[in-house]
This record gives structure tokens, sequence and C-alpha cells, in this order.
């Protein structure tokens, strides 16, 4: 078998429209639903917003709402949480409709699957860097079609041909008859037009807007302090909820004494709920006060109470021997027995918190026949049927309005839809008399669960008498972030692709190698985090890699090149990242430079980074150079920061983080203990973007894989030691 | 429970609360402003900064009866020719990403401009170091910064 293709595990892509169905199974009908259904005269369940002005606007699809006052709204599918979706989408729409990037608008999309499904998911969603790359089509055919019908609604207007109209900037225009119109003097002309069946979209060469650094539409809400997350949601009677929750994963309450909580002015009520003891007040802080005066005795028979050393050990002895196999190809026995040299590796990745700047927070209100929710919601169908279930509804009936959220990094999007069910068993245990806010201190946002795996690497590689690479040996022991989720049937022959990728489709033309997997499940609840499988596979592949080159005496650059087939994407950044950093010039006496490259849901980038000996023992970046390669780059600056914020995510992480359990109870419990990256911490970025008239991929993912690695290989040339364990900081201990 | 009279953005508002209620919770559960943000109740991430008689500081440490006749200045109540060049700075090129550390580092930039006029690298790391950003929009702030300095001094 050749090394095993696996296109975009993370993305979720299942090519197979039926897997889709099957695994989705329990979310019920409307999926298979086309996307841009004519919606006046259907609206109404979901999209009030859109509803509301529905009747005098213009609604081609449920995507675009021209209203006569000239704005053109588009409705958002996915979440904004900084990686630009409002902007991107928008954009898209306005390019084909060729609209004056001035009269566009964005608000994010009611939970409706059948219009608002993630098209490579097949469910609404947001995740594995798919907003730009499945919205390129579906928007631009979006503001095509709606173009279309604003040009047909013109010429029957002046009885003129389609053929001699024209559209510029917002302006629909007729030479011949010195006639001109904007989309707003249209809109209602256009609403009796037919939504015409198919529309030829501009090739890229014609873009206009795609490809230019458009404004970001959000800026200005969030540099004033008036953008509204969920934590600032509020309404009449609304309480703010405080829920304390076992300590230990898997606990649940024995019994609990709140006399002392119910005396704290400001505590309303206090309710047991499946996860806990919610606590009910008029603001945080007597929530947080009340919740503190609780005696809660815990049941802590069936729970989690390993330490970090123990699950260390547990992976570390399941990565001695091969797993299953997740891609072979060549005979890695003949390689090592004519093998000149052998090299072994061990890598050790820890328990990641995602820590969004907001914590996790959703706002919930319910009655007996409807209920209605606030939050940052990355899977608004999987967080309504969470919360349908609980208060008994119909999902239908559960509507979900998503709010900018205050970072996610893949925290927002449970399988399991835990925050909303939370919520929903917080106002279904008051009798549905309030609204309430669940919010959830730093404290709780750490120790509540849903982490990057505990995994372990092993590598062993075979150098020929040449110097070269003949097998490569790699066993990862981990636990399934698929198994158990509605995304379970991602799961093939028992590998759960976000375990492998990135290492089991590898780029690299070894003669002989073999990736196998084993997935073995903790107490501790596992997820994606910012690039998912990439984060550890990114670091094993491109450190282990980087040590085979140094030890046949090859150069970094040249030596990966000369394994990456000539037009591979890989290569391409590479090259580009060479230049830019002008790989191999002589550096400050005390600095190195290193180098890696990644793939990670189909974009590529490489980064070069120069590193110094810092204080505390810890590297001190202080550049790097990244060149990306993600097709068409929609939004160039947005593409850009998206790298240079991945860059500072991954290196945070790199040097700083750990989650440790002592006994099941989780260590690190706020910024003091899990260290962020701060602004004198960051490195100066410089980005290229390598042009590409490919469709666009994602970008707010790729930038995280490579900054690892790259800074780990310039520590390896300035210390003579290589890393096999992260954190940086405290990998001694 | 007792009354405190706040100034905050120049206006008082009586605040029935508890007196160990940090700043914080104040502005935000009890007078409604919403800008300045909770990140993580410790003096760790900066996301609550306010400015206390035009000093930057987290309200989330500060209890509500220490603040005494201090004037308390939100995001929402930022003005004058820095605070300006510093929000204008900031939507120029794009510095927020998710959004929600950003009030908190606008007036930490503010506080940092108004007490030094032509800031140094070194100056950005000592005043903003406090303000975590998850999204690290680190580079763009510090350009930022540079960019609304310059324009101050014209
Ligand atoms: S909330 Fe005050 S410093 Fe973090
Ligand atoms: S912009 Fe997201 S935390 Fe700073």
């Amino acid at each position: 078998m050749n090394s095993k293709q696996i296109d975009e595990p993370a993305n979720m892509v299942p090519t197979d429209r039926r897997a889709v169905l099957k695994g989705f199974g329990a979310i019920g009908a409307g999926l298979v639903l086309g996307v841009c259904l004519p919606v006046t005269g259907r609206i109404g369940q979901s999209g009030a917003a859109f509803a509301e002005e529905a009747g005098a606007a213009f609604t081609p699809n449920a995507f675009v709402r021209i209203s006569p006052d000239n704005t053109v709204t588009v409705l958002i599918k996915h979440i904004e949480f900084g990686q630009g979706p409002f902007t991107g989408l928008s954009t898209l729409v306005a390019e084909e409709l060729d609209a004056d990037w001035a009269q566009m608008r964005a608000e994010a999309a009611p939970a409706d699957g059948s219009k608002y499904k993630n098209l490579m998911f097949g469910v609404q969603g947001t995740g594995g860097s798919t907003a730009i790359a499945n919205s390129y089509t579906q928007m631009r055919e979006a503001g095509a079609k709606a173009r279309a019908m604003l040009v047909a609604a013109a010429a029957q207007t002046w009885s003129v041909d389609v053929a001699g109209i024209t559209v510029e900037k917002g302006v629909v225009k007729h030479a011949a008859s010195g006639k001109s119109a904007t989309f707003g003097e249209l809109a209602n002309a256009a609403k009796t037009i037919d939504v015409p069946t198919a529309v030829t979209l501009k090739k890229p060469e014609d873009f206009k807007i795609i490809g230019t650094d458009v404004p970001r539409m959000d800026s200005e809400a969030k540099s004033t302090g008036a953008a509204e997350f969920t934590i600032d949601f509020n309404k009449d009677g609304l309480l703010t909820v405080l829920v304390a929750r076992s300590p230990v994963f898997g606990g649940f309450v024995k019994s609990f004494d709140d006399t002392e909580a119910r005396k704290v002015s400001g505590v309303v009520d206090v309710r047991q709920i499946p996860t806990g003891v919610a606590v009910y007040a008029k603001s945080y802080w007597a929530a947080s006060k009340g919740r503190e005066a609780l005696k809660v005795t815990w049941d802590e028979s069936a729970a989690e109470t390993r330490s970090s050393a123990e699950i260390e050990t547990l992976y570390r002895d399941l990565a001695k021997v091969p797993g299953k196999v997740a891609a072979e190809k060549g005979t890695l026995d003949t390689a090592f027995k004519n093998s000149a040299k052998v090299i072994e590796a061990e890598y050790v990745f820890p328990f990641l918190a995602h820590a969004p700047m907001e914590p996790l927070d959703c706002a919930i209100e319910a009655d007996s026949s409807k209920a209605e929710i606030w939050a940052g919601s990355q899977f608004p169908p999987l967080d309504q049927m969470a919360a349908a279930q609980v208060l008994m509804l119909r999902p239908e009936a559960v509507k979900v309005n998503t709010l900018f959220a205050g970072g996610s990094f893949g925290r927002r999007a449970t399988p399991s839809g835990e925050l909303a069910r939370e919520a929903a068993e917080c106002v279904k245990a008051i009798d549905r008399k309030y609204p309430v806010k669940l919010m959830r201190s730093r404290e709780d946002d750490m120790t509540g669960g849903y982490y990057r795996p505990f995994t372990v690497h092993r590598l062993k590689a075979s150098l020929d008498k040449d110097g070269n690479i003949s097998g490569w040996d790699q066993t990862i022991a981990t636990s399934s972030i698929l198994a158990g989720t509605p995304f379970a049937f991602m799961v093939q022959g028992g590998i759960d692709p976000t375990a492998v990728e990135g290492a089991s489709d590898s780029p690299y033309q070894l003669p002989s190698l073999r990736v196998s997997v084993h997935q073995q499940s903790t107490g501790v609840p596992p997820l994606w985090w910012r690039s998912v499988g990439h984060t550890h596979t990114g670091f094993a592949v491109e450190t282990f890699l980087d040590e085979l080159l140094a030890a046949s005496g090859k150069d970094a650059v040249e030596g990966r090149l000369a394994l990456l087939k000539a037009d591979a994407r890989e290569a391409g950044v590479l090259k580009a990242v060479a230049e830019l950093a002008q790989w191999g010039r002589s550096l400050s006496d005390g600095h190195a430079m290193g180098v890696a490259v990644h793939q990670s849901f189909s974009s590529y980038v490489a980064q070069v980074a120069e590193v110094s000996l810092g204080e505390e023992g810890l590297p001190k970046v202080h550049k790097v150079w990244c060149a990306v390669d993600c097709g068409v780059a929609v939004n160039p600056n947005i593409v850009k920061a998206q790298m240079e914020g991945g860059i500072g995510y991954g290196l945070s992480a790199a040097l700083f983080n750990a989650v440790t359990l002592d006994k099941g109870r989780i260590v690190e419990t706020n910024f003091d203990t899990y260290r962020s990256l701060r602004i004198n911490e960051m490195p100066d970025v410089e980005v290229t973007i390598v042009k590409s008239a490919e469709a666009p991929t994602g970008v707010g993912e790729p930038g995280v894989p490579p900054v690892a690695p790259a800074v780990a290989n310039a520590w390896a040339k300035l210390t003579g030691k290589r890393v096999r364990r992260l954190p940086f900081a405290g990998r001694d201990a | 429970m007792a009354a405190f009279i706040l100034t905050i953005n120049g206006r008082e508002h009586k605040v029935d609360a508890d007196p160990d209620m940090p700043l914080l919770w104040a502005i935000r559960d009890v007078v409604g402003l919403t800008g300045t943000k909770f990140g993580c109740g410790i003096a760790q991430c900066g996301a609550c900064t306010v400015h206390i008689d035009g000093q930057p500081q987290r309200s989330c440490v500060l209890p509500i009866s220490a603040v005494g006749e201090a004037k308390v200045t939100t995001i929402e109540g930022l003005d004058g020719t820095v605070a300006e060049a510093v929000k204008a700075a900031w939507v120029d090129i794009d510095v927020p990403q998710c959004g929600y550390c950003q009030s908190g580092q606008v007036m930490s930039a503010v506080g940092l401009l108004s007490e030094t006029s032509n800031p140094t690298d070194e100056d950005i790391d000592a005043a903003m170091a406090g303000n975590i950003c998850r999204c690290a929009t680190y580079v763009r702030i510090r350009q930022a910064i540079k960019n609304a300095a310059g324009k101050v001094q014209g």
C-alpha cells in the first residue's frame, strides 16, 4: 500500500455524502436541501433579523439582502472569532455582485442547516479552516445571481436589452439610453424576477475586490468596545449562573448544602443540574460568592483520578510497539537490516487547553414551547439539538443567535454541544422562569475539560551508506477526538484521521515508511485544538527529519527539497521562505535559524525562525519568516494576520503550555500558571503569500504547525540539544 | 451591601453592592457598560483595564470600596486626541482578530501614549506586557501604537 493520502482529515470533509447523512442521522432532516432557496415567503422560523427586513428588501437567496437604503447585507454562515469570515464571505459576494465595498454589511446567519450548512461537513458549522474554502463558489454564486436579477430588473424597468447593461461599484447602467440606478433603487423591481438557475462566475484575472486588502468589517466595533460578545448579552430579568462542577472528570454531586450560598446578597436561587450545582444571581460577583459559599460533596468513585505521570507512562508504553497501521509503503525490515545508521527518538506532547480570551459562556431563554440561545456557537445545529433534547422541544423551536466569540481555537466546537446543554439544564432547573447567562470563570474554563490530547510519538529511521533516509517508522499514541461524537463516522478502519494527519500523508518521498497509531481514551475529554493532529505530527515529523538531515550533513532546506516532488506545493513555500529569510546567510553571534514546512487543511506553510538563548533557559525568538500557499488569497491582509496569530498561538504553547493533572485535578487553572505569550515575547513576523490560482483554502489553523518545529530546529543548532518534549519550559521536570 | 458613588466616564453612578465587589463587575453588571471585559479575574490578562485618574489599572482586582472619588474611565468614555489617534490606528491596520482583548489593549495604549508621546519598543513592552492577546495580534498592536504616536505628534 502506498503512503495513504487522507485528504484534509480534520476539515471533516467526507467526500461521500451518504457518509455524512449516516453520520448525522441523528441531526434530522433538511441537510440535503439546496442552499440557495429563495427566502421570501418562507421565513420566520429562523433568521428573524433577516425575516424582519425581508419585506422591504430584495432577498435573492439565503445569503444576500439588498435594502432600499442601498445596503447589501451578507448573511454569514460561519462564526466570526477573529479569522475574518464576515469580511471574507462578504468580499466573495461583493465581487460577483460588482458592489461598492462601502455598501456591504454582514450579519451572522441563524441556525438553519438547510440553508447554511458547511458544504464540507454537511452540517452548519465552523472548523477545519473551511470558511473560505467551502464558501468560495457558493458565495460568489449568491452574488452573481443577485447581480443577474438586478440587471434583469433594470432591463425590464427601462425596457432595454440586458446585453447593454453594465454594473460597476453598485451602480447599474445602460449607456445607450443614459439610464442608471443603484441596487437600492432596483431592489423592489428585482423581487419579481425569477432566480436564474445558472450563472457564469468571473475568472480570477477579472477579480476587482477578491485579492485586495478590503478593511475588516468588524475592526471599528472591536476597537471601541462596541462589539457584542455573549458575555455582554443582557435582557430583562436575566440571571448570571455559575456552576460548581466536579473537581475531577467523571465525578458527580453526592450531596450539597446551599444554606450559606443563599444568604449571599444577589443570589436568587441554587439548583442541582446533571453537571453540578448551579448558582443563579443578579451579577457575576454574587454568583461567584454564592458558589464559594456552597458546600458540595462529590462522588469520585468512577472518576479519572490519575496524575499526569501515570498518563504519560500509559502512552509511552503504548508507543513502544506499532499500532494500527495508517500508512505503509516499501519494506521497512529490509531498510533497517541494510542500514548504515539507525536513529530513534521519542516525543512527548502535553494536554493543552485552548484558553480563548473570552471564557466560555452561553445565554438562553425558554418557555414551554420554545427556546432561544445567544452564544458564540461553532456548531449551531448541534447546540440547537442539545438544548432541544434537554428542554423536550423540537430542534426548530430552539433559535440560535450566533454572537461574536472572544476566540475559540477549537474550544467552542464541542460536538456534544456541552455548553448549550448545560445552559439548557440551568434554565430548565429554575422552571424556565428567567433567562439565564451561564458563565465560566477562567478557572472553570481551564479545568472544565476538552484538551488537545496527551500524545507520544516514537520515531525510528534508517540511513543508508550514502546518508539517505531508507526507512521511517512512526508510532503515535494518543486518544481519539472523533470517537463517540457525531463525527465518529470519519474513523475509518479503527483509525481516527485526526490522530495521524500530517504524518500518514507525509509529502516526503521516502522508500519505506510506516505510520501506526494507538488510540486509548482516558477520563480527560479530548478536543481539536487549533490545527488538531498537526499540532503534534508537524512537530515530530519536522524535527525528526531535521535531525536525520543534520546527521548526514545535509542542509535543512536543500535536504527537504530533495525529498519533495519538484511540483509539490510544500517545495514552493519552502523556497519562498528560504529566499525571504535569506536562509544560509551569516547571523549575529549566538543566533541560529531553523526551518519547518507543513501542509494542513490543504494550505501549505513554511516558516524560518531566528532564535537565540533567552531568559529562563528558554529560546528567544527574534523573528519568524513565513511563506503561505492557500490558493487564491481572498484578503491578503487577513491571510497575513492569521499567519501572525497562528505563529503567536503556536509559539505560546510550544514555549510555555501544558495542562497537567494531580490525582485527576487540573493544576493549571489561570494565566498565572498557564502562561500566555505576551507582547515582549512575540517575534517580528514577515509573511509572503505564494501566488496561486487554485481555489482558496483555509488560513485559520495552518500557520500554527510549523512554528514549534522551526524554533526547535534552530534551538538544536544553537545548543546541540534536540527538543523531544514540549513545552520548552519545564521539559526537564 | 453599601451604597457607593462611582464617577465613571464623567457621570456619577450610585452602586449598591458589597464593598468587595470588583470595579469590573460594578461597571459591567451594575452600571451596564460592557466594553470592559473579563478574562482572568486575577490581574493577569488586562482585558479589564480601565483608567483610574488617567492611569491604566486592572478593574477585576480593585474593590469598589477602594475607588473613592477617583475618576474611572472605560473604553466607552475615552476621548481626546490620543484616544482618537489610538482607535483610528487600530482600525487602520485591522489590529483586532476576535477583538475580545482589544478594549484593554486600547486602554493600555492610550495610557502609554498619554505619558510617553514617542515610545520605544521597550516602552511598548513595559506598558503592554500586562495585556494578553490570545489571538496574538501583538505585531499589529506594536505597529498601531507607533502609527498613533506619529499622528499625535503630527
Ligand atoms: S480580568 Fe482583570 S486582568 Fe484579567
Ligand atoms: S484579538 Fe482575540 S484575544 Fe486579542
